[in-house]
């Protein structure tokens, strides 16, 4: 049961490193002028939602099966991906908005949050495998 | 769109037609062929822009620059202490002396010689970078004196102090030394008079030693001109040309010449026709042109006030700014006009002392610290503007400032002299494009430098020549190297597809609602008047939708006899009916579409639909220009019901005054997302909305702001019940349709490696990084960015912004605008309060505010506008000034910024605590993103004259009309009095307020009744008298009309008029039910500044 839990939150950890990685390389695109916002944003919000359900859903499972320590740790990152979200404006095209992407360094902020979110994954992933083997 | 480096716009090709397979539904049944792939001609072949001919520059000859070869020549020793005072004395004109024309090693020894005198702490300058290190600024009289063979006479030595001269450290005035390339320095600061741009020929020594500027005649106010002050300058460039051959009978007339430049302000404004003037000017040193205030600045405190705090109190760390060694007692003198002058920016001004703080001109914009040469070139400041006209150095100089850094540009501005260079290259930099300009700095006559990032690139072959002159060889010459405004006609690299034609759209609400407010008739009647004035040439196309619940097309085919409406009902999935004729030529169908504006207002006058499909209808219109691009005018008159896009209303009218629970940000991403679309396709979304209830503009706006359109709100429009709302629609829509337009356009704003620009505000959409796509350009739209300093400016002495726009204009050609501005950087936070430019300030926050209040609340916003002020005041405080006063001190420069501050929180955008509609809210929050800066200052603290009293003293004489030009008077009923009549300029709105006791005169011969009673109740008109008086004051009231894109409505409003609250809420300085007075809110300031 225990391996089961694990194997797949292994493999959701995977995805998610890889959404990081995806997210972090778009946005980097458009750093550097390779993509248009338009483009960048339409492709990064498509992915918004896949995220916080993968996230949500190793949340959850860790829940169930009582690994609080895990739970705890994947918690306020789970939160922090819903809230932001749902905290959308009304007018906005999704968490990612072409029109202010470039404005007041959101561009930066977004990038920061990828990389923060790729090192929790990362974590994640090597805790996970421990847990597996151990 | 074909900026180099930005090709990534999602642009399909031209001749992709709008293929719509839905068009077999057509409910009309038009023989639509769906095998006809509907494809949109190629109405015309690519245009090759005409070539000009050289007579094309119409440069200005105001722009002179000199022929700086002859003031490179040897005699320029900068360091050199001014001689004697008589222009004539043999000693410097003979100047290229020996010692001159000594090798630059020489020259360091003999200037070395003098180190000995440099004050502790001063390193001497190495040798071998003395050439381009300053020497101490505070170096004493005798040590410059030893560089020349004749002594300082008791009339001749300047005390080197300067504000900014002292305060940078050694070696800050001349431009860094760029390793390997000696010769190229250019110094931008005043205290080197070297030009800019110059070539250094081979023939060229280096450069002697730079020393310490003269202190030379400071502005001053016109009359003071032919004073003291001028014989100061005379010294002054008598000093400074030594190695000049020109004859000393031209000295005066020079300072002369510069001194109005100064006075003027202006950068275009005076013209230097005589070939010898300019190559004086080169070397004379005018001394601080810093800051150029109107003459009523110069005096601003009454005698006796605290103003006058006496020398020690100004300035604090004296010791620290002026070096002023000992003189002879003329000196002192002409030194201490200096002084006071140059001071004055950063005289701390007690707010709370000091009443009648406000200018009786029109505040003008500072001008930077830059030696004069340069600063001639400069940029016009209407057309680009910076908050801080001192550039900090670092980020962590910044932050201690607390201002805002930003620039504030008006790029597409109508100007009456513009530079056209038609050339078969436009030279750029190779690595950052910037375009060639005139800080740019030549190493020698084959090889550039780059201001921005400092790249040396080639001169090719072709620039050599110069087409004005007809020179070969001076490339610094060239009109681009000598204007910093300036137009390019742009070869074929710079299209994505052919120049597009001019093509309008215009979409009608007529639905019931509209119908009534009868704004139909207008419209079509100003469009009939003004069809053959819309900029185009023979390729322009016109067409028409209607709109209710259903959308109706119009074809204007040829042979037809008269107009065929098509009606599509699906609104659900909206098609074109038919994929030709709906956007005809112009021109070919001119009689059709006469036909179509004159009975267009009849056609719907029966119709009971309620409905607004305005989603769909923009859907179709943007289906319908999606092929060409060009600019769609839309005119709603209620919230749109139906459709995609229907909005609901979310406005709790009693819930108005109150900051919370606003509605400001958009319901819907619809709008945006097709302004997006519109913005991809080129087209552009102007909005008219006349609309008495609640039309939801916050989400509306959108499509206007992110495509690059622009947004005019006619409140409670109706023929009838507001006939004043019609002569305003008419004269603004006459403006919007005969004004200049460009149509695929893009801008970038490229700006000295190490700072950033990282926040953008107008009505654009940001397509990558530093572009900016803009649909279509008009020239009333301001924009404005903010900026940090990324990487420390060290070894910078100046910064360099650009902003380069390239449009397709009407004529189907297409073209660059460039607009080069070029800024000095400094190191300490004195100097950088010394450069503030109070209104750019207050417009930068003011967008910086708008976009608090949608992202966070209004009362978010209200409080960081305080912050501003209260954050930029206490470190003015802390850092600037050592001796702490009590009171509320501000730099002099800022004197004007808690005024301001508390202007923007009575503003219409950001006010609480009365009855304002949110979408008039909106509004002028939509204004204030997108209205140059001068508007955007004048609906903020609105101007008030008396104009009971109008005399032609000082009247402006304008195409043999005279303009008076009353005195601004202050925000406050406390200047009103009951026996005057006083004009209040609002920008978009004018007051004439007559008081009770006012002048029989004033009421008979202006307003044209008997008495003060019989002044009707709602006046809006000052009838056409044939008096002085009434000559006079119509005069006035229609320049400051004719100044301004839009048609502010002139109410004349008496004691119990119904207008009067309007009129009385614009005291800015008067407390109000729920605002704070000035007073009041210095005190608040001084509270939280002195915690």
């Amino acid at each position: 049961m225990e391996s089961v839990v694990f194997i797949f939150s292994l493999i959701d950890c995977c995805a998610l490193i890889f959404l990081s990685v995806y997210f972090i390389i778009t946005l980097s695109d458009l750093e550097c002028d390779y993509i248009n916002a338009r483009s960048c944003c339409s492709k990064l919000n498509k992915w918004v939602v896949p995220e916080v359900i993968g996230h949500a859903v190793v949340t959850v499972l860790m829940l169930i099966s009582l690994h609080w320590f895990i739970f705890l740790l994947n918690l306020p990152v789970a939160t922090w991906n819903i809230y932001r979200y749902i905290m959308v404006p009304s007018g906005n095209m999704g968490v990612f908005d072409p029109t202010e992407i470039h404005n007041r360094g959101q561009l930066k902020s977004h990038m920061k949050e990828a990389m923060i979110k790729l090192g929790f994954h990362l974590l994640c992933f090597f805790m996970y495998l421990y847990r597996l083997e151990w | 769109m074909a900026q180099p480096g930005a090709p990534t716009g999602p642009q399909r090709p031209y001749t992709n037609g709008p293929v719509q397979n839905q068009l077999m539904h057509s409910p009309d049944g038009q023989g639509y062929n769906p095998a006809v792939p509907g494809p949109y001609p190629h109405q015309a072949p690519a245009k090759v822009p005409p070539h000009q001919s050289p007579g094309q520059y119409n440069y200005s000859g105001s722009q002179n620059v000199s022929q700086l070869n002859n003031y490179q020549g040897p005699g320029q020793t900068l360091n050199r202490p001014p001689v004697p005072a008589f222009s004539g004395s043999p000693v410097p004109q003979t100047g290229p002396a020996p010692q001159v024309l000594l090798p630059p090693a020489l020259q360091n020894s003999a200037a070395l010689s003098s180190a000995g005198s440099f004050p502790p702490g001063a390193s001497p300058p190495v040798l071998s970078n003395w050439q381009y290190s300053q020497p101490p600024v505070s170096q004493p009289l005798g040590a410059q004196t030893s560089h020349l063979a004749h002594g300082p006479g008791p009339g001749s030595a300047q005390p080197p102090s300067s504000l900014s001269g002292s305060t940078n450290p050694p070696g800050s005035y001349q431009y860094a030394a760029s390793p390997g390339g000696p010769q190229l320095q250019n110094s931008y600061m005043k205290p080197a008079p070297p030009p800019v741009t110059q070539p250094l020929t081979p023939l060229h020594p280096p450069r002697p030693p730079l020393g310490p500027p003269p202190v030379g005649g400071p502005p001053r106010p016109p009359t003071a001109v032919a004073g003291p002050p001028n014989a100061q300058s005379l010294l002054n460039s008598a000093a400074n040309r030594e190695g000049d051959a020109a004859s000393a009978a031209s000295d005066g007339s020079v300072v002369q010449n510069s001194y109005d430049a100064i006075e003027g302000g202006g950068l275009m404004a005076t013209p230097h026709h005589s070939p010898a003037a300019p190559n004086l000017k080169m070397n004379r040193s005018v001394g601080y042109s810093y800051p150029a205030l109107p003459p009523g600045y110069q005096h601003p405190s009454p005698p006796g006030a605290p103003g006058m705090h006496g020398a020690a109190l100004q300035y604090p760390d004296g010791s620290k700014h002026f070096h002023q060694p000992a003189l002879g007692t003329n000196h002192l003198t002409a030194s201490m006009g200096g002084l006071s002058l140059q001071q004055e920016g950063l005289r701390p001004v007690n707010l709370l002392q000091e009443r009648n703080i406000l200018p009786t001109t029109l505040l003008k914009a500072p001008v930077p610290n830059l030696q004069e040469d340069i600063q001639k070139l400069n940029c016009n400041p209407e057309l680009f503007r910076c908050t801080l006209t001192n550039i900090p150095q670092t980020q962590a100089l910044l932050n201690k400032a607390k201002l805002p850094l930003g620039l504030l540009l008006h790029p597409f501005k109508d100007l009456s002299q513009l530079p056209v260079v038609t050339s078969s290259i436009i030279v750029r930099c190779r690595s950052c494009r910037t375009y060639i300009n005139p800080f740019v700095s030549f190493l020698d006559q084959r090889r550039w430098k780059c201001n921005l990032c400092y790249r040396v690139n080639d001169v090719p072959e072709e620039f050599l020549y110069n087409p004005v002159t007809r020179v070969y060889g001076e490339p610094h010459k060239r009109p681009e190297v000598q204007n910093a405004t300036i137009e390019f006609m742009a070869p074929s690299e710079y299209m994505l597809r052919p120049p597009q034609p001019p093509v309008y759209l215009f979409v009608f609400d007529v639905s019931h609602n509209a119908i009534e407010t009868g704004y139909l008739n207008t419209v079509c009647q100003t469009l009939l008047d003004n069809l053959d004035l819309l900029p185009g040439n023979t390729r322009t196309k016109i067409g028409f939708i209607t709109f209710d619940s259903t959308i109706h097309f119009y074809s204007l085919q040829e042979g037809l006899s008269q107009p065929q409406m098509l009606i599509v009902s699906d609104i659900e999935d909206v098609f074109i009916p038919m994929p030709e004729n709906l956007l005809v030529n112009l021109n070919e169908n001119k009689e059709l579409i006469q036909d179509l504006l004159k009975t267009l207002p009849q056609m719907f006058t029966k119709s009971l639909e309620t409905q607004s499909a305005l989603g769909p209808a923009l859907q179709a219109a943007f289906k319908l220009m999606s092929p060409t691009g060009g600019r769609i005018t839309v005119f709603q008159t209620q919230l749109p019901t139906v459709g995609m896009g229907a909005l609901k209303p979310r406005e709790e009218p009693n819930q108005r005054a109150t900051a919370k629970d606003i509605h400001l940000t958009p319901s819907t991403d619809f709008y945006k997302k097709l302004a997006l679309d519109c913005s991809g396709q080129q087209v552009a979304v102007d909005l008219f909305l006349l609309s008495g209830q609640y039309s939801d503009l916050a989400s509306l706006g959108c499509i206007s702001r992110y495509s690059a359109g622009s947004v005019y709100y006619y409140q409670s429009y109706h023929h009838k019940h507001n006939p004043v709302q019609v002569e305003k629609l008419q004269k603004e829509l006459k403006r919007y349709l005969t004004r200049k337009i460009g149509f695929e356009a893009v801008m970038r704003i490229r700006c000295t490696k190490g700072l950033s620009i990282h926040t953008f505000h107008g009505n654009f959409f940001v397509r990558s990084t530093d572009l900016l796509s803009l649909p279509n350009v008009n020239p009333d739209a301001g924009y404005a960015v903010q900026m940090s300093v990324e990487e420390s400016l060290t070894d910078m002495q100046v910064v360099s912004f650009q902003s380069a726009l390239l449009y397709t204009s009407s004529k189907g050609e297409r073209r660059i605008r460039v607009h080069t501005m070029c800024l000095p950087v400094v190191t300490t936070l004195s100097d950088v309060y010394l450069g503030a430019d109070v209104q750019a300030i207050t417009g930068l926050l003011a967008n910086m505010a708008v976009d608090r209040s949608v992202s966070a609340t209004l009362s978010d916003a209200r409080d960081a506008l305080v912050n501003a002020v209260i954050d930029s005041l206490s470190a003015y405080r802390s850092s600037v000034l050592s001796i702490q006063q009590p009171g509320l001190t501000a730099p002099h420069s800022l004197r004007l910024f808690p005024l301001y501050i508390l202007a923007l929180l009575k503003q219409k955008a950001f006010q609480t605590g009365t009855n304002t509609r949110l979408d008039e809210r909106i509004f002028t929050m939509c204004q204030v993103k997108n209205q140059p800066l001068v508007y955007l200052m004048l609906m903020t603290h609105p101007s008030l004259y008396r104009v009971d009293t109008l005399t032609d003293e000082g009247a402006l004489n304008i195409n043999d009309r005279t303009i008076p030009q009353p005195p601004l008077l202050q925000l406050s009923v406390e200047k009103l009095s009951r026996d005057g009549a006083y004009l209040m300029d609002a920008g978009s709105v004018m007051f004439l307020w007559v008081g009770k006791n006012c002048g029989q005169g004033f009421i008979s011969q202006v307003l044209g009744v008997p008495n003060y009673g019989s002044i009707p109740q709602n006046m809006t008109h000052l009838p056409e008298l044939e008096t002085a008086e009434s000559i006079r004051t119509r005069a006035f009231v229609s320049w400051l009309r004719e100044q301004r894109p839009f048609f502010p409505i002139l109410y004349i409003i008496k004691d119990e008029s119904p207008l009067k609250s309007s009129f009385l809420q614009n005291m800015i300085e008067d407390r109000t039910e729920s605002a704070l007075s000035y007073y009041e809110f210095l005190l608040h300031i001084q509270q939280q500044v002195n915690k």
